[in-house]
């Protein structure tokens, strides 16, 4: 049986104190035992757990810790990615809002494992809300002397800061974020050198995800077999899933990976089913930038490597429901929409392939379309894949490809008939707005 | 950002806009410089241009928008050239170059709130205000925007009110209502923002 343990204790008063924290979640034991430890063995368990980067690649969280520079005399970094931006997804805005002392305890294992003493929470600055919660437990970690110097009388200093970021779904990506951090745009980095040998301000950096974060302490504490056994084989522990759209309760819910995506859209401890008893009809499984799920594939597990064998990818978890209203042309338009206008425009077959994208998808939501259209969107998109130095590029493409991967038939209807086929009530109702959409 | 000329009715493209004049010299409050040379201590003495942002930010906040002379004030304070910070404010979506409205009504537009009517809501909004994305009104009570997800889909349609306000669930019938309760009551009009457990 899963027992939540990230945010079973969320929708309680105070529970983002440091005596809440204390008293109901055994606050900070995870980070005194830590420091009994030496790094390398805690680097040990974390690789021994499993545990995956939560923020999307589902890359190993040890082994991205164990690739730290260990010899150099220059300062080493945690950058802690709270640029929650991915549409679909609003996971990390629950953990920091609500139980921001876990985050601080996972940032202080962090550093005391890679050998570093300063960790930058990277916040995106839309969440000015959470910074303040976040602060404020900051502040009382501080003041009880679990962050600061020589904690605990151990020797060992850590800081904590909170980076507010000013509107950029491109800080997300790992090297753009320390670009941000540096004080710059927020443009991605060529790699190699990865930030693990070259990060911020060219030291040593590792770039994890709050919910990454958030993990460490329960391994230390639990043991890394505990995490392990909650889930399939190489996807344990909890994990946090995000689901909006068109399903009666939206929300965070917290499940192992064994978890079907089926029980997450229509479970009773979960979304509950669709919204005002409409059809299901397509489910985007890990935020906007990934491929399109159908009813078939509901029941796939939820986990990184089970979804992807299903064609599409985790990614961070942010579960889109759609139901039978939903035109996939215009859904296509409105992620295009997004991508076009995020896009850091750094590499031409980006900055250039999304608008170019997003022009095409509105000429035929329009109604103007031809029918070679198709294949242009088809070429326009497959040249933007790959060709880009961040995942940005795929991703703008993916809506693209996938819809017309799945619902080729909806985008010939839109031009055979000269109109949209599938104007549902709760889109603009203007033409001229229906049209910039 | 964007590098493509607007269309007609899309997002507000703040960073098309021609840089604005110079205006009035400009220094932080005492208090506010206090909070910069505070926050600069953050980063390593040699990078004080990590807190750029801070900067930027505490400008908006004194005088509600960045101007010419408040980035050549920041270029001072980071020790770096007025240009640096242009490219900074002009790649940032939450940064103005010009004068903005009391209340700035960003309207999430992306897949999940558009799922749940954001559209209509900002169709409503603009009727109301008769205003349309990316204008303030007359009196300088409103600038009505449309922004990009917000990071709190299971709660849409969702609004943010200049950078810390919220509004939930915004139904696209309440929008006209909530403009008044909004002219009339300022913030205690609004939800806030996810599981205010506490104030419930």
């Amino acid at each position: 049986m899963f027992e939540p343990v990230l945010t079973n204790h969320v929708r309680e008063p105070n529970a983002f104190t440091l005596d809440f924290y204390l008293k109901n979640a055994r606050g900070y034991e995870g980070l005194r035992k830590a420091l009994t430890l030496k790094p390398n063995d805690i680097i040990e368990q974390v690789k021994a757990s499993g545990l995956r980067g939560r923020g999307g690649a589902g890359f190993p969280t040890g082994l991205k810790w164990q690739f730290v520079l260990k010899d150099t005399p220059k300062p080493k970094y945690i950058a802690c990615n709270a640029d929650e931006s991915e549409p679909g997804t609003f996971k990390d805005h629950v953990l920091m809002e609500r139980n921001p002392h876990l985050l601080i305890e996972g940032c202080a294992i962090g550093c005391y494992a890679i050998g570093a003493k300063v960790a930058y929470i990277y916040i995106r600055g839309e969440f000015l809300h959470v910074q303040q919660t976040l602060e404020r437990a900051v502040a009382e970690a501080y003041r009880a002397g679990h962050l600061g110097k020589n904690i605990y009388g151990t020797g060992f200093d850590c800081d904590v800061f909170i980076h507010r970021g000013a509107g950029a779904y491109e800080a997300g990506e790992e090297t753009a974020l320390i670009e941000s951090l540096e004080g710059k745009r927020a443009q991605p980095r060529l790699k190699p050198p990865f930030p693990a040998v070259e990060g911020l301000y060219q030291c040593p950096t590792a770039v994890n995800n709050v919910e990454t974060l958030c993990n460490v302490p329960l391994i230390v504490l639990n043991g890394p077999e505990w995490f392990a056994q909650q889930g399939p084989e190489k996807n344990g522990g909890p994990k946090l899933f995000c689901v909006s759209g068109h399903v009666k309760r939206p929300g965070v819910y917290e499940a192992s990976m064994n978890t079907t995506l089926r029980e997450l859209v229509f479970g009773d401890q979960y979304s509950q089913g669709m919204k005002d008893g409409r059809k299901f009809k397509a489910i985007i499984p890990g935020g906007s930038s990934v491929p399109i799920l159908l009813e078939k594939d509901l029941d796939t597990p939820a986990s990184f490597d089970h979804i992807q064998k299903a064609g599409s990818l985790l990614g961070s978890a942010g579960l889109i429901i759609m139901d039978d209203t939903v035109c996939m042309v215009w859904l296509a338009m409105n992620l295009l929409h997004f991508y076009r206008h995020e896009s850091c425009g750094k590499c031409t077959p980006c900055r250039e392939g999304a608008d170019w994208l997003y022009k095409l998808l509105m000429r035929v939501e329009r109604g103007e379309g031809r029918l070679k259209d198709i294949d242009l969107l088809f070429g326009v998109a497959s040249n933007i894949v790959g060709k880009t130095l961040c995942a940005f590029g795929d991703a703008a493409a993916t809506p693209v490809l996938t819809t017309l991967n799945h619902f080729r038939d909806e985008f010939e209807a839109h031009i055979r008939e000269g109109r949209c086929t599938l104007p549902a009530p709760w889109r603009a109702q203007q033409s001229v707005m229906a049209g910039a959409h | 950002m964007s590098f493509h000329p607007r269309i007609e009715y899309a997002t507000f493209h703040r960073s098309e806009r021609k840089l604005a004049e110079l205006g009035e010299e400009f220094s932080y409050t005492p208090e506010r410089q206090a909070k910069f040379d505070e926050l600069v201590t953050h980063y390593p003495p040699e990078q004080r241009k990590s807190a750029i942002l801070y900067a930027l930010f505490l400008v908006q906040q004194q005088q509600g928008y960045v101007s010419g002379a408040s980035m050549r004030f920041v270029a001072q304070q980071i020790r770096c050239t007025p240009a640096e910070v242009e490219d900074v404010v002009s790649y940032y979506t939450m940064f103005y170059t010009k004068p903005v409205g009391k209340y700035v009504l960003n309207v999430c537009r992306t897949l999940s709130c558009a799922l749940l009517g954001a559209e209509r809501v900002t169709e409503e909004l603009s009727a109301k205000l008769g205003i349309r994305p990316g204008e303030t009104t007359p009196d300088g009570m409103f600038t009505l925007t449309e922004v990009e997800c917000l990071g709190a889909c299971d709660r849409a349609p969702v609004l943010m009110i200049n950078d810390d306000g919220w509004h939930e669930r915004l139904a696209p019938e309440q929008a006209g209502k909530f403009v008044d309760d909004l002219r009339s009551q300022g913030y205690a009009a609004l939800t806030g923002c996810h599981l205010d457990v506490e104030k419930k």
